[in-house]
Parts: C-alpha cells; sequence; structure tokens
C-alpha cells in the first residue's frame, strides 16, 4: 500500500472508486479559488415546503440546496458478505428500510430470490455444491441480472444506495463487484456477518429459513437437515473480508450478532450514518407500544395543536393503559412522552417512571395551532390545498412538515432500536411517522395512516418484518383522522375541502 | 408507589416542562428538559503508548459530552504526576525498574482516582474520562475493580498508532510545548521523549481480543482508518463511539459567521424571517471576497432554511447546503418583537430569561439548551467534514462556539457574535484558534448583555438598560 501523508489518510479519503463529480446546478463553481464575484441570484419561497430557492426567469431554478443535506453525491453500493443464516437478509432490509424512512432512495437485490425466480423448483442442496457447473452458472448469471437491475436503479431510476444481498463469500466475486462499481461509478460498501454461535444460527433457519419458498414441501427435519448441509458448501471456499488483504476496503464487520464490530475506511456520511445505525440494532425480543395522548379538551373542540389537558374520557384512558401495562407484565418497561401537557398527564396515570423527549412533540403547525379545519380552510386556502397535495412535504408556514418530523424522529428511532421495551405515549402525526418507520411504509402512505386515539399498537419484531396488534382500551374519543378529499386543486369550493373534516363539538 | 392526582401538573416557569407537583416540591428527574440517559455513572478509560492521542481524545470528548449536556471531566495521570515531583528529569523516571519512580506514578493513579470518586459519586458528575497510558493488563485490573466497587461501567478507549509521521507530528504539536520540556532544545526533547516510549513498549500489552472479550472498548487504528468495537453496553457508549468514528485530525478551517444584517435587525426586532438590508448585502459581497481571498479547495457552505442565510450565500457564487437545523432560535411567543415590546407584554418572561439564559424557554419557543441538541447533528457532521463556511445566526453560532471553544452554559449564550464578521476556527494542538475577520462593513450591534437586576419586580429601565441600539 503507497503510504500516504498524514493528510491524505483521513478515512481513506480518495476512494478507490473513480471520481464521483458533484451534481451540478446550472451556476455549479468548484472551489473558491480565483474567481470574479458573481450576481447573487433572486430568491423566492417554494410554497409548498416553504424553502428559499434561487429562480432565473420566473422558474425555480434546480440547485444542489434542494437535495437532502450531506448526503453522498455518487451512488453507494452495500455488498453484503457472509455464510447462509447469518443475517445478511435480515440487515439488508432493515437497512433499506431504515435509509428510505430517512429519506434516502435505497432498495435490496437479493440474488436468492433471482435464483429462485430463475430455477423455479429448488431440489435440495446439491445445487450449492461447488462441483456442481451447472448450478454455478446459473448462480452467476442470477448475480450478474441483480447487478445489472442495480446498475438500473442507481442510474436511471433515482436510487442512491442499493443493497447486494447474496453471501459473496470469495474474494473473486467481491474483486467482480468493486470492479463493477469501479465502472460506474458506485462507492462500496462491505457488510460482513460473521457468526459461529449454534444457537443464533438454529434460531435464523427456524425463522426464516424454513417457511422459505425453498421448503414449502418439506417438514421441518428435513429442511434444516438440507439447510446445513447448504452453509456447508459455501464452507470451505469462504474468505472473510481480512485486515490486511483487504484493507483498502470500506467495510464493517460484524460479528457474534453484534458483541463485536470491525470497521474500516469509512468514506462518507452515509457510510458513517450506516456504521451507527448497524452497531445500534439488536435481535433480542422484546416489543414496542405505540399510543396517543388520553383524548385532549382541543381533540373534542376540533382544534389541532396546542398544549392542552385531557378530558375526563382522556383520563379515564390513561388510567385503562395503566391496567393494560400491568396485565402485559412487560419487563422492565421504559416509558416514553412527549414534552406537552396531554402525553405526560396520561404517563402519570401509569406510576412508573417516564423520559420526556422534546422530539417526541406533535407537529408544529405554525399559523395554524389551535385551528379548527374549518378555520384553517376560511383563513388559508391555499395552504389547505397544497396541504392536500402533498401532506408529506407540506411544511406550515413557520411551521413544520412530515419530513421535517421524520428527521426530527430519528434519534427516537435510533434509541428505540437500542432499548428492549418501550412505551411510547405520543401524537398523532408523530405516531404516523414512528409506525412509517416500523412497517416500511412510504411518504405517501405515512400522514394518512390510522392512528386513533385510546388504541395501542403493539410491535414485535418477527422474522423479516413486524407484527402489530392493535389493542382498543374501549374508551370512547373522537375521531381525529381526517382523509385526503378528492378534490386538492387550490380552485376547490369550502365543501369540498371539508368533506373528509371528522365531526367534532 | 401512591400516585399525585392527574390534575396536579405545573409546568416549570422557565424551561416551560410539564412536572407532576408531588408533596410541594417539583420532581427534579421527571422534569428535566432532556432525555436522561445514563443511570449509572460510565468511566472512560484511555489506553496506549505515548503519542498516540489519548490527551487529544481525552479532551475532546470531554468537550463534545459536556456540550451535549452530559457532565464529563477528565482525569489526566501525567498532570498529577507533574504535581508530585515537580521537576522533570528525563525519560528515567518512566524506567521499569526505577521502583521509587514507580512508587510516585502508583500514588498518582490513586490521587486521580480518588477524584473520579468525587467527581462521579459525590459530585454527580456522569462520565469520568481517566487519561494514562494504562497499558499493562494489571493496571487496567485495578481500575476495573476500583469501577467495579463504586457501581460505575467502563469503556475503554484505545490508541494503537504505528505511523511514525504521525507520532512525530504528534509529539511536536503537545509534547514539545509540555512544562515537562521548557528548559529544553527541541532537539533533546524529542530524544528524551522517544526514550519514554521506549519505557512503555516494552511492557505494553493491547487489549486482546480473547483475553478481554467481555471487556467494553474501542480499538482506534492509525487516526481512524480502522476500529474495533467491543460490547458497547449503552446509549452513551455509543454516541461516544460514534463521536471517534467521525473525528480526524486533518488540517482544516471552519468559517463562522451570521447572515448579513437584515431588515429586521436594523428596527432590532428578534427572529422572523426577513431579507438582507442594503449593508446586509455588501457584507455578502465582501464575504464572497474574503472567501475566494482564502483560496480553499473544496469549501463546503451551509446555511440555515431562513432567507437572510441564503441570501448571504448567493452572493459567494458557489453551491451551498440548507440546514433546517441551523434556523435561529424560535422566540415562540415572541417572535418579530423588539425587546421593548417583549418587557411591556412579558415582563415575566423577560426576567426568567435573564436569569438563566441558557435553560429559559420562551412560550411556545425554544432554549439555547433546546438548540443544542438541534444542532448536534451539525457538529457532527462538521467533525466528518473539512474546510466549512456556516453561515447562520447569533444565537445558533454562539452554540457552534461554545463546542469548539470549550464555553459552559452560563458563557454560551453571551458569546458576541457580531453581523459582519467571521470567525476563523482552526484546531491546533488540544484546542482551537480563533481568528476574529472583521469585514469592514457597519451593522447595528444586536448583542444584549445580562443586566444587573434580573428580578421580576424590576423596572421596565433596569430590564432595558442593556438593549442595544436600533431604529
Amino acid at each position: 500500500m503507497k503510504h500516504r501523508s498524514p493528510s491524505e489518510q483521513h478515512h481513506g479519503k480518495h476512494p478507490r472508486v473513480g471520481d464521483c463529480g458533484a451534481a451540478a446546478s446550472s451556476t455549479a463553481q468548484d472551489g473558491m479559488e480565483d474567481r470574479t464575484p458573481t450576481t447573487p441570484r433572486e430568491l423566492t419561497q417554494n410554497p409548498l415546503k416553504k424553502i428559499w430557492m434561487p429562480y432565473k426567469n420566473g422558474l425555480p431554478e434546480k440547485h444542489i440546496s434542494q437535495r437532502k443535506v450531506c448526503m453522498t453525491n455518487c451512488p453507494t453500493l452495500i455488498v453484503t458478505v457472509g455464510l447462509p443464516a447469518r443475517g445478511k437478509t435480515y440487515i439488508s432490509k432493515k437497512l433499506t428500510r431504515y435509509l428510505n424512512w430517512i429519506g434516502v432512495p435505497t432498495r435490496e437485490f437479493n440474488v436468492g430470490q433471482y435464483r429462485r425466480d430463475f430455477v423455479k423448483i429448488y431440489k435440495s442442496f446439491e445445487f450449492f455444491r461447488p462441483d456442481n457447473e451447472e448450478g454455478l452458472k446459473i448462480r452467476q448469471q442470477c448475480a450478474s441480472a441483480a447487478l445489472n437491475d442495480v446498475r438500473q436503479y442507481l442510474t436511471e431510476d433515482g436510487g442512491q444506495v442499493a443493497v447486494f444481498d447474496a453471501t459473496n463469500t470469495t474474494r473473486e466475486r467481491r474483486e467482480t463487484i468493486v470492479q463493477f462499481a469501479e465502472q460506474n461509478g458506485f462507492k462500496v460498501f462491505f457488510v460482513e456477518s460473521v457468526c459461529e454461535d449454534p444457537d443464533v444460527i438454529q434460531e435464523n433457519i427456524v425463522q426464516v429459513k424454513l417457511c422459505s419458498p425453498d421448503y414449502t414441501n418439506c417438514n421441518t427435519d428435513e429442511a434444516v437437515e438440507d439447510f446445513m448441509q447448504r452453509i456447508k458448501c459455501y464452507e470451505n471456499s469462504y474468505e472473510t473480508l481480512d485486515e490486511v488483504l483487504d484493507r483498502d476496503l470500506s467495510y464493517i464487520k460484524i460479528i457474534d450478532v453484534g458483541q463485536r464490530y470491525l470497521v474500516n475506511r469509512v468514506l462518507d456520511h452515509i457510510q458513517s450514518r450506516i456504521v451507527y445505525y448497524l452497531m445500534n440494532i439488536h435481535i433480542t425480543p422484546r416489543s414496542i407500544y405505540l399510543c396517543r395522548h388520553g383524548e385532549s379538551e382541543l381533540n373534542v373542540k376540533g382544534r389541532i395543536g396546542g398544549d392542552s389537558g385531557l378530558t375526563a374520557r382522556g383520563k379515564q384512558f390513561a388510567k385503562k393503559l395503566g391496567q393494560f401495562i400491568q396485565t402485559q407484565s412487560i419487563v422492565d418497561l421504559k416509558v416514553w412522552t412527549s414534552q406537552m401537557k396531554r402525553t405526560i398527564q396520561t404517563a402519570e396515570a401509569l406510576g412508573v417512571p417516564y423520559e420526556q423527549w422534546k422530539a417526541l412533540n406533535e407537529i408544529d403547525a405554525g399559523v395554524c395551532e389551535e385551528m379548527m379545519y374549518e378555520e384553517i380552510q376560511e383563513g388559508y386556502p391555499l395552504e389547505f390545498a397544497l396541504r392536500d397535495q402533498d401532506k408529506y412535504r407540506y411544511r406550515y408556514p413557520k411551521g413544520e412538515s412530515y419530513e421535517d418530523l421524520v428527521q426530527r424522529l430519528e434519534p427516537v428511532i435510533m434509541e428505540l432500536e437500542r432499548q428492549e421495551n418501550v412505551l411510547v405515549i405520543c401524537h398523532q402525526a408523530v405516531m404516523r411517522c414512528l409506525l412509517a418507520y416500523f412497517l416500511d411504509k412510504t411518504a405517501e402512505e405515512l400522514p394518512y395512516l390510522k392512528c386513533p386515539l385510546h388504541t395501542v399498537l403493539k410491535l414485535t419484531p418477527v422474522a423479516y418484518g413486524c407484527k402489530v396488534e392493535s389493542i382498543s382500551l374501549n374508551v370512547d374519543a373522537v375521531n381525529t383522522h381526517r382523509e385526503k378529499p378528492e378534490n386538492v386543486d387550490v380552485t376547490r369550493m369550502s365543501e369540498e375541502a371539508l368533506i373528509t373534516v371528522p365531526a367534532h363539538h | 408507589m401512591s400516585r399525585s392526582n392527574q390534575s396536579t401538573l405545573t409546568q416549570n416557569p422557565l424551561e416551560k416542562t410539564w412536572v407532576p407537583w408531588m408533596k410541594g416540591r417539583l420532581n427534579k428527574r421527571r422534569g428535566s428538559s432532556v432525555p436522561q440517559f445514563t443511570n449509572s455513572p460510565t468511566l472512560i478509560v484511555m489506553v496506549g503508548l505515548p503519542a498516540r492521542g489519548k490527551t487529544y481524545i481525552s479532551k475532546k470528548l470531554t468537550r463534545y459530552l459536556n456540550w451535549i449536556g452530559v457532565s464529563t471531566k477528565a482525569f489526566n495521570v501525567g498532570e498529577y504526576r507533574r504535581e508530585a515531583t515537580r521537576s522533570y528529569n528525563s525519560y528515567e523516571f518512566f524506567s521499569p525498574d526505577n521502583t521509587e519512580a514507580m512508587e510516585i506514578r502508583k500514588t498518582c493513579v490513586t490521587a486521580a482516582l480518588k477524584d473520579v470518586y468525587d467527581y462521579l459519586t459525590r459530585y454527580q458528575g456522569q462520565v469520568a474520562v481517566f487519561d494514562a497510558t494504562n497499558t499493562t493488563p494489571e493496571r487496567r485490573q485495578v481500575i476495573l475493580s476500583f469501577a467495579k466497587d463504586n457501581g460505575y461501567k467502563v469503556f475503554f478507549v484505545e490508541s494503537i498508532c504505528d505511523d511514525p509521521e504521525i507520532i512525530a507530528e504528534n509529539i511536536k504539536q503537545v509534547k514539545l510545548t509540555s512544562p515537562d520540556y521548557t528548559d529544553c532544545d527541541k532537539e533533546e526533547a524529542l530524544v528524551d521523549f522517544l526514550k519514554r516510549i521506549e519505557c512503555y513498549q516494552q511492557t505494553y500489552v493491547p487489549l486482546d481480543d480473547h483475553t478481554d472479550r467481555n471487556l467494553s472498548y474501542i480499538k482506534i487504528f492509525n487516526v481512524g482508518s480502522r476500529y474495533l468495537v467491543n460490547k458497547v453496553q449503552d446509549h452513551i457508549q455509543s454516541r461516544t463511539v460514534y463521536y471517534l468514528m467521525n473525528i480526524h485530525v486533518t488540517p482544516r478551517s471552519i468559517y463562522l459567521c451570521r447572515h448579513g444584517e437584515s431588515e429586521l435587525n436594523l428596527v432590532g426586532r428578534i427572529g422572523g424571517d426577513s431579507g438582507l438590508s442594503h449593508r446586509g448585502t455588501k457584507f455578502a459581497s465582501a464575504l464572497g471576497d474574503y472567501m475566494r481571498s482564502q483560496n480553499i479547495s473544496d469549501l463546503k457552505v451551509w446555511t440555515s432554511h431562513m432567507k437572510r442565510t441564503i441570501q448571504t450565500a448567493e452572493f459567494l457564487g458557489v453551491q451551498y447546503e440548507q440546514w433546517k437545523a441551523l434556523n435561529e432560535i424560535d422566540a415562540g411567543v415572541c417572535e418579530e418583537m423588539t425587546y421593548e415590546e417583549i418587557q411591556e407584554h412579558f415582563p415575566e418572561e423577560f426576567a426568567l430569561r435573564d436569569q438563566d439564559k441558557y435553560r429559559y424557554r420562551y412560550p411556545k419557543g425554544e432554549s439555547y439548551e433546546d438548540l443544542v441538541h438541534r444542532l448536534e447533528p451539525v457538529i457532527m457532521e462538521l467533525e466528518r467534514q473539512e474546510n466549512v463556511l456556516v453561515i447562520c445566526h447569533q444565537a445558533v453560532m454562539r452554540c457552534l462556539l461554545a463546542y469548539f471553544l470549550n464555553k459552559n452554559d452560563d458563557e454560551l449564550p453571551y458569546l458576541k457574535c457580531p453581523l459582519h464578521t467571521v470567525l476563523k476556527l482552526t484546531p491546533i494542538a488540544y484546542g482551537c484558534k480563533v481568528q476574529s475577520v472583521f469585514l469592514h462593513i457597519e451593522a447595528v450591534n444586536t448583542h444584549r448583555d445580562r443586566p444587573e437586576n434580573v428580578d421580576v419586580d424590576r423596572d421596565p429601565e433596569e430590564a432595558l438598560e442593556t438593549v442595544p441600539d436600533h431604529m
């Protein structure tokens, strides 16, 4: 390895992949070296997101300032490495879900899936034998097909991160991928999962392999036996990422489900965030309980936001919530609230310690705080329509958008990943954002997720996803859910705008 | 546990947090404005040969943790040694066969650990950073026992470096100017220090993959090209690891400034989202000239989402990133008011703010404490980056500056961040060099000092005496 001076050595700053130039705006200039001063562009405020952007000829200019802050300019290819049943697909799916939630368009490409689509019927582990030439050829083709789709996704379909989920257990295979990435201007980051604990491997097989399409017609023992043999096929040729041989690669090696991590040459912001995320997740069984505060005074009046207290029914809910928690007999439950009176009042009824998070506060409706929908329609009909057009990105004047909320909630999600049993008492918009993270909902679905008052959602991670149990505590409350109306034009009539407003006093 | 009546929540008038009114006293813990993540105190223990950056890491980590609200203190055993022996003669002090010196060094460790105990247990600090070589398993065991006896969690931070250039640079930056070498010529000092390192090398046993597999630690190789992380136990250790993995030592500068003077600045109004005044645009232009004169390749420029910072950036003619997190502090119901109007309409709020400007939260607004939490991802990304210009706002700039210059909660809200002045921060040795560059475009003063009388019953004149002039 060429000896680099300290200034170059910073985290391997010069990536192996070719120069990925920054996305250019029409007036892009690279450094602040000697250049003549420019005239500043006029600014206009985007009516939906309330973001100030330069415009020219009456039209907003595409400018890098609209892009997500600090996200990579080069697309990134994440490559999993590891024997079967080491959690590669679990990690791929979870990471993909997280990155999409924080606004980084990400997709996973599971080579096993390509193989299933191609080979149709899985016979036995013999397909994976290293001397099965036909098998090898097919597997090679599947990997190539997947990489082709990766290229399409990252270069043409607007993807920023692709997760290439396969065993990739030989140095040769990994070198092919690195070259592919280099040719296309992608950065590469490897995620290797190494685990020798037979209990963990057994549990993996039970949770996700036995119900795989490969084993639909097998009984449990046959399936386990076959899968063990499948793993053996890979073991002989497995070349783990090596401290010396692979020192120029960027990677994280996860050992024994997170006991240890080896992190090498993190190149940029997105890789740093990925490492942080992977180091915080765990697979210890637990449940997360999400609910809103009890019904509030402003709820019954049909007013949004504010900082009011609970109604009598709200207090009843709080009491029942306490009883519910008791019956669940949860080990070491943590309780979190926002800093708004209504969630804290709810938590007080539980009789256990709780933590207040400002980050869990309800979405700030800015100038529309404490208004009824009818009043918003009357005072701000344009705003009301814009919100219906794009509820996720719409930012209230002097307030927030769902998109802002997600950013604000990211540390909450990170801590939820670290924790075990948690009850989060929050608010409608906040709960929608958290739920969207756990249930992998899109930006379009998120703002319309149903999170009624006086209902607890119990989320339990299972296999690759999350089981949801909805528990109504049988205390009546107003409905606060407003569906998207048919007509979202700014020219619509008041009645059309207000048609989906739920009933209130 | 007997439950208090649900309706007896009261709002703390300073921080605007809701707390249960239990037995006539405000429950401190529940009312905290930020989640409390540590229950047991944590003892962070540095490990490594001399000149591996242990003190650099200790000081930086301590600064960061304090800034995010985790009370932290560093304990440098070398300083205890300097206190104990007064005059340093030579590397021979550190020779493993120097039994007399060994005794002194052991005593220093004990003294330092006693101070750690005072800090964590008696004074209720949350994190103590024990900065010493701790290069043998025996020494580390002493510390582990000490921690166990007192109920502290332990997290080791080992710095391993075999790059002679880096070590030489470390020695040059921080060792040659150490009190140990005040009367030495540079060459002599260097030779002596290298011999000192050799004294440790003989007995150095790094943390071992197998023997130490039950310990919690991070091993940093060659200033961050590689890390090994073992058994992270909790939130604070996770944050520590994340921070350590994002910092670097590549030379660079961070430029902090406010937007150009705004229309609302001119009339003495706070907050809002106004555009630049005429003088503000002149500043923006001058800023462009100044940044060009700095001749920086690959400068990143960051602004907030507010018009005035973006307008300022537009004059630079380069790409910039907008961060909502860099928005000015939200003054809630006081947005766009003058101080005079705040005094008139909210005299009690105005007084509370003067009593504790760091923790004071505007009604329906934010506090400086909230700002710091909002800015944490900005700081993390600033650590990752190299040359950056941050065009922001008064309160925001105070928070960022406090992080770099290690200012405490009392100082932070009163740091001077005048308009039309660029602060150039360059990391050096264990701290930060600051260069203040006024770009010679006049602007209003927006800095209001703490008045003498902060009682809620003070006269309006007393409240307003430190308000700066405006139109």
